[in-house]
C-alpha cells in the first residue's frame, strides 16, 4: 500500500519515536518530517557534529525496523496500522543509478533540507522510505543546486554562533536617534547650546521664565489642577484650596479654601473666564464666580472622584473615577443634563472642542472616546455611545488636545507604557500620525501660532518637548523641566507661554512660542481686548 | 610574500600558498566589512576608514563583530591552506522573517599551474601591485553595486557560509552544517562581479539578490 503523508500515522509515529534515541521534540513545526524521517537530526545547529550522525542513523534504522514490525502505532485507523505492519523499512541502496547524478554519494540529504519547505521535506523523507519514486528528491536537490549555483558533493558550513547584533551601546543608539533629525531636514535639527534648545533661528530657553512656589501640590497623575483662563488668570489647586494668580499683576488671590480632610481633584475656568469649576474626590462639582470669589452652587451626584473638568459655554462636563462623564448645565437647577458612559476606567482626560461640536475623553482604560457634542437631544438618562472609540493607546490617556487651526485634529497621548502621541482626524476617525516619545505623556498643548504642539512628560524624563506638525520632528526638548513628573500644563491665552506644574511644588512658566508681531495699528485697536498680543505680559 | 622581479628566473617561489591564503583571507575580511557597511547591516558609524590596497576601506570598530569575523576567517584560512574550501558566501537575511535578501558568493578556485614544458621558465610571478589592483577593483565594484541592488529597509542579519569539500577537516564544535540560505530561483537575480587571482588562488565574486518580479 502506498504510504501517503496524510494519514494520522505520523502523529502516532512521533509518539512512538520517543523510544528511539532521537527525540522529535525540537522539530515541532514540522510534524511530517518528525515522523517519517528519523534521519533528520541536523536542523538544530548546536546539537550535532559530523561523525555522530552516522552512528545514530544506524541505530535508528534498527529500532525503526523493530517498530515497524511490531506495529507500534496507537492512533490512526485500521488501514494505517496495516500500513505500518506490512511495510518493512528498507534502507536506501547505497548507490542507485537514478540517484547518483542528483544525489550525493552518501546519504546526507538531511543537510540539504531547508526547514522552511515542508513539501520538499516530505519528498525527501518519502524517498528515504523508498516508497515514492525518486522524482521528488532529485527535483528538490536539483532546484537547490540551481538556486545556489553550487554543485553537489559539498558541505555547507556556518559558524555555530550567530553574528553579533548591531552595537548595543545605549549611548551610540541614543546618539543615532538624536542625530536622525539631522538627516531628515536641515532646518529642524535640535542643537543644544548651554541654555537653550532649538534650531539656529529658533531658541527655546531650557530654563523657565518664571517659577512660582506651589506648596501642597498633589503628585497625582489622574488629577487636573491648573487652568489658564482667557482673562489671563492662572487657577491652581493646592491641596484643598484654589488660588488664582493674575498674570498681569502677579497678584495671588485665594478663591476657595476647602476643609483639610479633602483635596481638590480638578479645576477649570469657563470659556469667558468668569466662572471656575472645581471638582472634589467625593464627586461634588462646585461653581465659583471669579470676580466676586463666591461659590455659586455645588453640583453633587457623582459617586466617585471628579478628576477632570471641561467647559463648553454653559455646559460643564465632568469626568469621574467610575468612568462616567456628566454634562452639567450650570444654569438650571437639575444640572445633570446628560451622562456619557464610555469608559471602564477613571476618566482622566476631557476636552471640548472650541466650537462645542465634539468632546474628547481619555480614560485609565486606555480608551480615547470622541463624543458628539450635542447635549440633551436624548433623555438625560439615556447613555449615548461615542462617535469614535480608539483603543490604540496602551496606557492611560490623560493628554487630549484639540488643534486650534485645524478643527478636526485631535492629539492624544498615552501614559508610561504607551508614551505615544496619536493625531486623529475626528471627522473620518482616521489616525493620521503617531509619535513615540521616551516618557509618559501627561498633557498636550497645541500652538495657535505655529504648526507645532507641546507635550509634557512624566516618568522617566520629566521633560517638555515641542514637536512640529505634521512632520513629527522634535523641535525642542527641555529635559528635567521639573524635579518630578510634569503632570499639569496650561497655555496662556496669547499662546506664547506654557505653565507647568509638578509634584515638586513648582509652577513654572516657559516661553515657547512667539506670537506673530502685529502691525502697530492693529495692536492699538485690540488693546481693549484682554487677549491682545503684546499687551499681556507676566511680571 | 614579495613578488620577484622578472629580470631573471625566479630563484624563489613567486608566492607561497601561505602568502596567497593570507592575501585571500585579508581580502575576505575587507570585502565582508565593505558589504556590511554598504548594505547597512550594521550602523554606519560603527565603521572607520583605514588605508588598504591603496585606497580607503571601511572596517568595523565594533569589537564583537570584529572578533566574530576574525574567528570565522581564521578557520577559512585553515581551509584555504588545505585547499578544502570552494566557496564562501556572505548571506544577508532579513531579521524578522529570515528570508535571504542577498547572497555575496566568492568562488575559490585553485589556479592551474601552467603546463611546464621543457626548458621553459616557470610562469612569471604576479606582482603584488597587480593583485592589489584587482582587489581594489572588486571592492570598488562592491561599492558600486548599491546603485542597482534593491534598497534594504528592514533590519538585517548576515551569515557567512563556507562551502567545503567533504574531506574538509571541520572543527565539530564550531562549524555546523546548515542550509544554503538560497534565494528562491524565481526571485533571484545574479550579477557577476570581477575576480582577482594570486598565483595560487583565483577568487571570483558574484552577488545574487532577491528581486520581486
Amino acid at each position: 500500500m502506498a504510504y501517503t503523508p496524510k494519514t494520522p500515522t505520523r502523529h502516532g509515529r512521533s509518539r512512538s519515536e520517543t523510544k528511539t534515541p532521537l527525540s522529535s521534540s525540537f522539530f515541532g513545526s514540522n510534524n511530517l518530517a518528525d515522523a517519517s524521517n528519523p534521519f533528520i537530526v541536523a536542523s538544530r545547529p548546536a546539537s550535532r557534529a559530523a561523525s555522530p550522525v552516522k552512528k545514530s542513523s544506524t541505530q535508528v534504522q534498527a529500532s525503526l525496523k523493530k517498530q515497524a514490525s511490531v506495529g507500534l502505532i496507537r492512533k490512526g485507523g485500521v488501514e494505517s496500522r496495516l500500513d505500518v505492519v506490512t511495510r518493512d523499512y528498507v534502507p536506501p541502496p547505497p548507490k542507485s543509478e537514478k540517484r547518483s547524478r542528483s544525489q550525493p554519494s552518501r546519504d546526507n540529504r538531511d543537510r540539504f533540507i531547508t526547514t522552511r519547505d515542508p513539501a520538499d521535506e516530505v519528498a525527501a523523507t518519502l524517498d528515504l522510505m523508498s516508497l515514492n519514486p525518486e522524482s521528488a528528491s532529485p527535483g528538490h536537490t536539483a532546484r537547490l543546486a540551481a538556486a545556489t549555483g553550487v554543485p553537489l558533493n559539498r558541505r555547507i558550513l556556518a559558524y555555530h554562533e550567530p553574528p553579533p547584533a548591531a552595537s548595543s551601546d545605549p549611548l551610540m543608539t541614543q546618539a543615532r536617534e538624536l542625530v536622525r533629525p539631522l538627516y531628515a531636514r536641515a532646518g529642524s535639527a535640535s542643537g543644544s547650546s548651554s541654555g537653550s534648545t532649538g534650531t539656529k533661528d529658533r531658541k527655546i530657553s531650557t530654563s523657565a521664565q518664571r517659577v512660582l512656589d506651589a506648596p501642597g501640590m498633589i503628585d497625582d497623575f489622574y488629577l487636573n489642577l491648573i487652568s489658564w483662563s482667557s482673562l489671563n488668570v492662572v487657577g491652581i489647586a493646592l491641596g484643598s484650596s484654589a488660588y488664582a494668580w493674575k498674570a498681569e499683576t502677579g497678584e495671588v488671590t485665594l478663591i476657595s479654601e476647602g476643609p483639610e480632610d479633602t483635596y481638590i481633584s480638578s479645576l477649570d475656568y469657563s470659556n469667558d473666564g468668569q466662572y471656575l469649576g472645581i471638582g472634589y474626590p467625593n464627586g461634588a462639582v462646585e461653581l465659583w464666580d471669579v470676580e466676586t470669589q463666591q461659590k455659586l452652587r455645588t453640583m453633587a451626584g457623582h459617586s466617585a472622584q471628579v478628576g477632570v473638568l471641561s467647559w463648553n459655554g454653559h455646559i460643564l462636563s465632568s469626568g469621574c473615577q467610575d468612568g462616567s462623564i456628566w454634562h452639567h448645565d450650570v444654569r438650571v437647577a437639575r444640572h445633570k443634563v446628560m451622562e456619557l458612559l464610555g469608559h471602564q476606567g477613571e476618566v482622566c482626560g476631557l476636552k471640548w472642542r472650541s466650537d462645542g461640536e465634539l468632546l474628547a475623553s481619555g480614560g485609565n482604560d486606555n480608551v480615547l472616546n470622541i463624543w458628539d457634542g450635542r447635549v440633551g437631544d436624548v433623555g438625560p438618562s439615556t447613555p449615548s455611545s461615542a462617535r469614535w472609540t480608539k483603543r490604540n493607546h496602551t496606557a492611560a490617556v490623560k493628554a487630549v488636545a484639540w488643534c486650534p487651526w485645524q478643527p478636526a485634529l485631535l492629539a492624544s497621548g498615552g501614559g508610561t507604557s504607551d508614551a505615544t502621541v496619536h493625531i486623529w482626524n475626528t471627522t473620518t476617525g482616521a489616525r493620521l500620525h503617531s509619535l513615540v516619545t521616551p516618557a509618559q505623556i501627561s498633557s498636550i498643548q497645541w500652538s495657535p501660532h505655529r504648526k507645532e504642539f507641546l507635550t509634557t512628560h512624566g516618568y522617566p524624563t520629566n521633560a517638555i518637548m515641542v514637536h512640529s506638525y505634521p512632520s513629527m520632528d522634535k523641535i525642542a526638548e527641555i529635559k528635567d523641566a521639573h524635579d518630578s513628573r510634569v503632570l499639569f500644563s496650561a497655555i496662556s491665552p496669547n499662546g506664547e507661554l506654557v505653565c507647568t506644574a509638578a509634584g515638586d511644588e513648582n509652577l513654572k512658566f516657559w516661553k515657547i512660542w512667539e506670537a506673530p508681531k502685529m502691525k502697530k495699528k492693529e495692536a492699538k485697536d485690540s488693546r481693549k481686548g484682554s487677549t491682545a498680543v503684546g499687551i499681556l505680559g507676566i511680571r | 610574500m614579495a613578488p620577484t622581479k622578472q629580470k631573471h628566473a625566479p630563484t624563489r617561489q613567486a608566492i607561497t600558498l601561505k602568502g596567497s591564503t593570507a592575501l585571500v583571507t585579508e581580502f575576505f575580511k575587507f570585502a565582508a566589512n565593505t558589504i556590511l557597511f554598504q548594505r547597512g547591516v550594521y550602523p554606519a558609524d560603527d565603521f572607520q576608514m583605514v588605508k588598504k590596497y591603496g585606497q580607503t576601506v571601511l572596517v568595523t570598530q565594533d569589537l564583537a563583530l570584529e572578533n566574530y569575523l576574525e574567528k570565522i576567517l581564521k578557520q577559512v584560512n585553515q581551509w584555504l591552506l588545505t585547499g578544502s574550501i570552494t566557496q564562501l558566501v556572505l548571506a544577508i537575511i532579513s531579521k524578522e522573517n529570515r528570508t535571504p535578501l542577498e547572497r555575496w558568493v566568492f568562488d575559490i578556485n585553485l589556479v592551474e599551474p601552467p603546463a611546464a614544458t621543457e626548458g621553459s621558465q616557470p610562469a612569471p610571478a604576479k606582482p603584488e601591485s597587480d593583485i592589489q589592483a584587482e582587489i581594489r577593483n572588486i571592492l570598488k565594484q562592491i561599492v558600486a553595486t548599491v546603485t542597482f541592488l534593491p534598497v534594504i529597509d528592514e533590519p538585517t542579519v548576515f551569515n557567512i557560509l563556507a562551502y567545503t569539500k567533504e574531506s574538509a577537516d571541520v572543527p565539530a564544535n564550531e562549524w555546523v552544517d546548515t542550509d544554503p540560505l538560497a534565494i528562491e530561483a524565481s526571485k533571484s537575480q545574479q550579477v557577476k562581479l570581477r575576480s582577482f587571482s594570486t598565483d595560487v588562488h583565483r577568487i571570483e565574486a558574484m552577488v545574487a539578490y532577491r528581486y520581486e518580479g
